[in-house]
This record gives C-alpha cells, structure tokens and sequence, in this order.
C-alpha cells in the first residue's frame, strides 16, 4: 500500500513540472547570472522570468518588489532585522504569541537585546483582538509582523486590515505568509503590506529557497551584504534552479487556486467530519471558518501526539502533532497554549494537511484507520476507563 | 522523527503487560498531564518474600514513555522489591538499547513510579523532589534545573567549569550560549541581592569535578565571617587580588581597574574586550568570589557604572 502524505504544511513534494524545469541549471545553463557572456545572460534571464512568476502569484505591482532568499526563515528574520535597523528612533516589535519560530525565537533574542517585544494573544479559536491590537501600537513601533495564516491551525489573520492600522502609526507591517501563499488568493497591490515572506517548499518547489517581497518605497537594510544580487538587497550569488523552480510552482498554483479551494478542501472536511464522527472525545482547534482549505487540526484527548504518529506512521500515514515530545520541549505547542487548549488534549493534537496531490481513496483510508489507532492508544492510557475519561480517579504526584 | 532503537519501536508497538491489574497490592501514579507523560505501575507483591508476582502499566505518553513502561515491568516482574528499588534509568534505557537524550526523563518517570508503587505497598508516603528543566545540552542529556543548582552550589562563572561539573557543554559547544545566559543569570542575581539576605545555598550534590584546573569549590554560605584587617590592609588586599587577576583579563584582550572602594561594594571599570561582552556579569561574578576569599567578608563587585546608585 502507497504510503500517504497529509503533512504538506510541514513540506511538499516538488511538482514534477518544476523538477523537469529545474534540471537544465544543473547542467547546461550552469552559468551566473551576473555574467556578462552568453552562459551567464541566458540564466539571468530565467530569473527574470522565475521573478515574474513570483510577481504575478502575489499580485505585486513591480517585479523588483521580489527579492529572492534562502528560505523562509531568512526572509522572516531579514524583515524585522531590516526594519529595526532603518528605524533606529523606534524600538518595538508587535507580533502574535502564535508565530512560527523563525519569528518568535528572533523576538526573543531581541528582547535580551534591550528591543521591547509585544506578542498578541489570541482566543481559544486563535483569532485576534484587533483592539487589543491597536492598543499595542505606537510611535515607538518599528514593525508589525503577523503571520497571513498559522501552520498548525490554518487560521487566518486579517492582516490586510492589521497593515493599515501599522501604517497609522509609521510602523513598517511585515507578514509571514509561508502558508498562505499558494492555497489562498492573495492581492499585494491592493494592500498596505510592506514585507511578505514566502518559502518554496510549502508550495511544490525545492527546498532551500524562498522571497522577501518588498514594496517598493519601503526603508530597508540587507541582511547579507557583498555582491550587488537583488539590487544589493540580498548579496550572494543565485540559487539558480531552485529559483527558476520556484517560479513554475507560482505559476502552478496559480493555475490551481480553484481547485485548492474546492476540490481539495472538500477532502479536508471529507476527512475531518469523518474523524469527528468516528472519535469520541475529540475536536477541532483553530478558526474552523477562517482557514486555509488544506488544514485540519484535530485534538484527541487522553492520548499523547507522538504515540498518533507513530501508529499512523506504521498504518502508512504521515501526519504531524503539536505535543511536547514531537518537538523535544517540555510543554505541548506554543499554539495550542495561546489558544488555551486544555493540556489534556494539547498533547494529542494531530495535524493533517493536504495538497493537491491527496486523493478520495486516501482520504477514506485514513477516515478507517484513525479511530483504532486513537482507541489503541486510549487503552494504554491510565486517564481512560472502558468507555470515557476517568480523570478524577487518577491523580498522580506532580501533576 | 526520532531515532529509535529496534527494540523502544518494538516495546511501543506491542507493549508487554499493559492494562490494569485487578489485584494488585501496590500502585505508583507519576507524571504530569502538563509534561505530556503520565504513568499508573501496578504491582502484585507476594507478602512472604517481597517478591513482585506480576506488574502492570497505564501509560499516557510519547512512543518512548510507554516503550519505557513495558520494559520496567518486564524488568521487575519475579525481583524482590529491594532488587527492583536497585533499578535505575539507566537500566531501563539500555534494556531499550538506549533513548535518544530528549528522551532520558521518559525512563526516570519509570523509576519513579517504581518508588511510588514500593511506597504504597509498604504504606509509606512518597515524596517527589523530582524537578525538571529544559534540556540545554543535547549531547549530554543536562537540563536547565541541573545546571542552575551545579552553579549556583559550586559558584561556578564559566562554561568550561559547567562542563567540568555537569559535563553539559563539552561535546559540540551547540548549547554554550544557553549555558551562558544561566551563568549570566545567576551572576546577576548574586551581585544584585543584598547582603543581608543571602543564605547558604543547599547542596545540590554536584557530581566530582572530572578534570583539574576547577577553583575551589565555593558557596556564600562558606563565607567566613569578618575580618581583622585594618582599613589600609584591606585595600591592599584587594588590589593585589585584582592585580592577580588582571594577566588572565588581559590574555583575553581585556583589563581591570579598580574606581572606588565604598564599604562592601568595590566598583570597578572592566575595559577592553571584556566590556559588553555577554560575559561581562559572570566574569565579575568570578572576580568578586576571589575577593571573597581573600578577604574573609562578603564585598560586591560593581561596574563603575552603578557608582552612586548602589
Ligand atoms: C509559518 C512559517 N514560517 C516560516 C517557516 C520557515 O520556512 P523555511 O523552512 O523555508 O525556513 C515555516 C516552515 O516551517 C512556516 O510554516
Ligand atoms: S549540546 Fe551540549 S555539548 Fe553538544
């Protein structure tokens, strides 16, 4: 039996249109694109297409708003580097307590760094308080950097709105959108969004590449200074066929918009409504109105992530789980504890994402599978009688 | 995903004695819902011999937790409870062919539930004094707590003397900017406090020191009382305490000078590279235990910086 794959918010798989346009750059067009001769011309020319496709996937209004990076993190980390660095007169972040790490640890250690950091809240289904909000800003705002959509949840923020009241203020508003680019329309132009951040890899092109949008007017200061690569915005020379594949995976999901919309997320309720009505004791976390189509995260309770996994790993499914011990801490999902998920179901969140690769047959598999696992697990687990929870009669030390 | 042995994916797929055992005489709740990892141990304990006929598991937690569980109890099963209390994590990790270090504290709850359950069989009250950190070094399985408590007991200001004590630091030096920033932590709270509250710091049983060149053990509550020295020696005590010091500084592209002497607290300018470093608290942190010592009095040590706020 074919494995299955539903943690595409995790990684994807290339496209295999953009591994067959990436292969040339490893061979033939193997020149820099900062060359002056013909191998170079032809590769900078690739670029210049790849950047295109980027510009067009995200509505940006110039193609010199794309600047090309290593990867998410770079970007992310670029952004409030930059900002900071341009502002020196301003000395505060704001952000929200459920960012990705690429965020988050950056914001710790700018705070040991004397910045002061302010990290939204968010309820128990992971939104916003947009007053809340308003309140923390002001004239000593750098940057605003709040993610477009989460990774565990898929929640969506309203961060078209949130860029807006930034601007009020002077800040700089600067967006994590690895997961949102590509599974929802997005319209740069219309939006008073200074910074984007975007990573191949989550959209069926390689790893190890990704974009920093940035509008045009916005102050800023490279991360990485040398060459003159990206207008100087980003030295170091090309990564050439990531890059060119990058640009057929915008243009892909472009194509595929729709369907992501429709016909993968009907897969996602497909699966969820059948988890839910097959598991007693379980729910789903985040925003279930306002999310991304491809996102289902589900809280089993009384049985820990990893043992999910592993089991789900052994049924041939690929999932991911906001417990502790997938991530090596001592505390379940820094999302799940914002949203103030319960500990006792913290630990057995299960992630399943999607992609457009995800078929009916595989759904319908997993929908089998996982309720034998979750009541193999229960079993085992001293907070579960024969037929439900019996937490009061089990109280150990130092719980 | 982690990398676990054969035998932790075969004890977690099919875990030997889980369930619950209806006519046991001795059971150990350990654990935390909030950690992710909670343990039920059942025992059968034969009255005559004390030896343990049977045990059983329930076990909220992670593949290594419950692969854990199940290989305790096949541990124990047929042990007296003198033999079974022997048992350590150890043991229980290398039953499993080792756990991956994230994982030590998954066999330490084992055995704590195996005290638990001795506890109860003999109707004693088992106390846990079990606190747990972050892990800070990944090669040697040493949590936050653990170093915090070595040097804090022992007074230590560098890595290398963590390293020393906790062996946490000495493999791939990944985990030396964590260490620092506990070593930076306790050095301000050590200068900061006042005087009058100090007290001796407990014993944390450190392990022995595994190499040379560690200074003299040293906690405040060692601090002999006051001395007799006039006014004058005093100063010259000092000076020649922190001429002492200053090659090692200026080794280190750093220097010292001493600013003003105002009772107890000795205000000093660290120049060179020492200044901003992130060791700069724990390098006078390490500078005021020598003046300690020579003196025979607590002093603190401040940047001149803090000259008229004190
Ligand atoms: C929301 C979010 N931001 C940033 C990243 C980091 O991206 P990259 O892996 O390309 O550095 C990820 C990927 O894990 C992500 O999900
Ligand atoms: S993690 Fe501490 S030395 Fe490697």
């Amino acid at each position: 039996m074919n494995p299955i794959y539903l943690d595409n918010n995790a990684t994807t798989a290339c496209d295999p249109a953009v591994v067959e346009a990436m292969l040339p750059f490893f061979t033939a067009q193997f020149g820099n694109p900062s060359s002056l001769h013909s191998f170079g011309n032809k590769v900078g020319f690739a670029l210049k297409e790849a950047r295109a496709r980027v510009q067009a996937l995200l509505g940006a209004e110039h193609e010199s708003e794309i600047v090309f990076t290593s990867c998410g993190t770079e970007s992310d980390n670029t952004a409030i580097l930059s900002a900071l660095k341009a502002m020196p007169e301003r000395n505060q972040v704001v952000t929200t307590a459920v960012e990705h790490p690429a965020i988050l640890a950056l914001c710790e250690h700018l705070e040991k760094e004397g910045y002061v950091v302010t990290r939204l809240g968010v309820d128990k289904r992971g939104r916003l308080d947009l007053d809340e909000y308003k309140a923390a800003l002001g004239p000593r705002t750098a940057i605003v950097s709040a993610m477009w959509a989460n990774n565990e949840t898929g929640t969506i923020f309203p961060v078209e709105a949130m860029a807006e009241m930034a601007h009020a203020v002077g800040a700089q508003f600067h967006t994590d959108a690895v997961q949102a680019v590509g599974k929802i329309a997005i319209d740069l132009k219309k939006t008073k969004i200074d910074m984007l951040s975007l990573s191949g890899h989550k959209l069926h092109a390689p790893k190890g590449v990704g974009v920093l949008y940035l509008k045009r007017g916005t102050r800023f200061r490279p991360l990485l200074r040398g060459g003159h690569q990206e207008r100087g915005r980003r030295a170091g020379t090309e990564n050439t066929a990531s890059i060119v594949g990058l640009g057929v995976a915008c243009e892909l999901a472009q194509q595929h918009m729709a369907y992501e919309n429709t016909a993968v997320k009907r897969l996602r309720d497909k699966l969820e409504a059948g988890i839910l009505a097959a598991v007693p004791r379980c729910f789903p976390t985040g925003d279930v109105a306002n999310r991304l189509p491809n996102t289902s995260n589900i809280a089993f309770e009384f049985v820990e992530g990893e043992a999910i996994l592993l089991l789900l790993n052994q049924a041939g499914i690929a999932a991911s789980s906001g417990s502790a011990c997938t991530s090596g801490s001592l505390e379940p999902s820094h999302v799940m504890r914002a949203m103030g998920i319960p500990y006792t179901a913290a630990h057995g969140t299960t992630r399943f994402s999607l992609s457009r690769f995800n078929t009916e047959a595989e759904i319908d598999r997993v929908i089998a599978t996982v309720p034998s696992v979750i009541a193999k697990l229960r079993k085992l687990s001293p907070y579960w009688g024969e037929s439900g929870p019996k937490e009061e009669s089990f109280a150990p030390a130092y719980a | 995903m982690w990398d676990y042995s054969e035998k932790v994916r075969e004890h977690f797929f099919n875990p030997r004695n889980a369930g619950v055992l209806e006519d046991a005489n001795g059971v150990g709740d350990v654990g935390s819902i909030k950690c992710g990892d909670a343990l039920r141990l059942m025992l059968k304990v034969d009255p005559d011999s004390e030896r343990i006929l049977d045990a059983r598991f329930q076990t909220f937690g992670c593949g290594s937790a419950i692969a854990s569980s199940s290989a305790l109890t096949e541990i124990i099963k047929g042990m007296t409870l003198d033999e079974a209390l022997k048992v350590s994590n150890q043991d229980i990790a290398d039953y499993l062919d080792g756990l991956p270090p994230e994982k030590m504290h998954c066999s330490v709850m084992g055995r704590e539930a195996l005290q638990a359950a001795v506890a109860n069989y003999r109707g004693e009250e088992w106390k846990d004094d079990h606190e747990e950190g972050a892990l800070i070094c990944k090669c040697f399985a040493v949590d936050a707590v653990l170093i915090e408590e070595t040097i804090r007991a022992n007074g230590l200001t560098t890595v290398e003397q963590v390293a020393h004590y906790t062996k946490a630091g000495g493999g791939c030096a990944s985990c030396h900017e964590g260490i620092e920033e506990i070593l930076a932590k306790v050095a301000k709270e050590v200068c900061t406090a006042p005087t009058a509250e100090k007290k001796p710091t407990p014993a944390a049983v450190p392990p022995a020191p595994t190499a040379g060149a560690v200074p003299p053990a040293f906690t405040l509550g060692a601090v002999p009382p006051a001395s007799k020295l006039t006014s004058f020696q005093r100063m010259r005590r000092i000076e020649e305490t922190i001429e002492s010091i200053r090659p090692m500084l200026q080794r280190d592209h750093g220097d010292i000078e001493i600013v003003e002497i105002d009772g107890k607290n000795i205000y000093v300018n660290l120049k060179g590279a020492c200044v901003g470093c992130m060791m700069e608290a724990a390098t006078l942190n390490g500078i005021q235990t020598k003046l300690v010592e020579a003196l025979g009095e607590f002093v603190r040590l401040l940047p001149a910086s803090q000259l008229g706020r004190a």
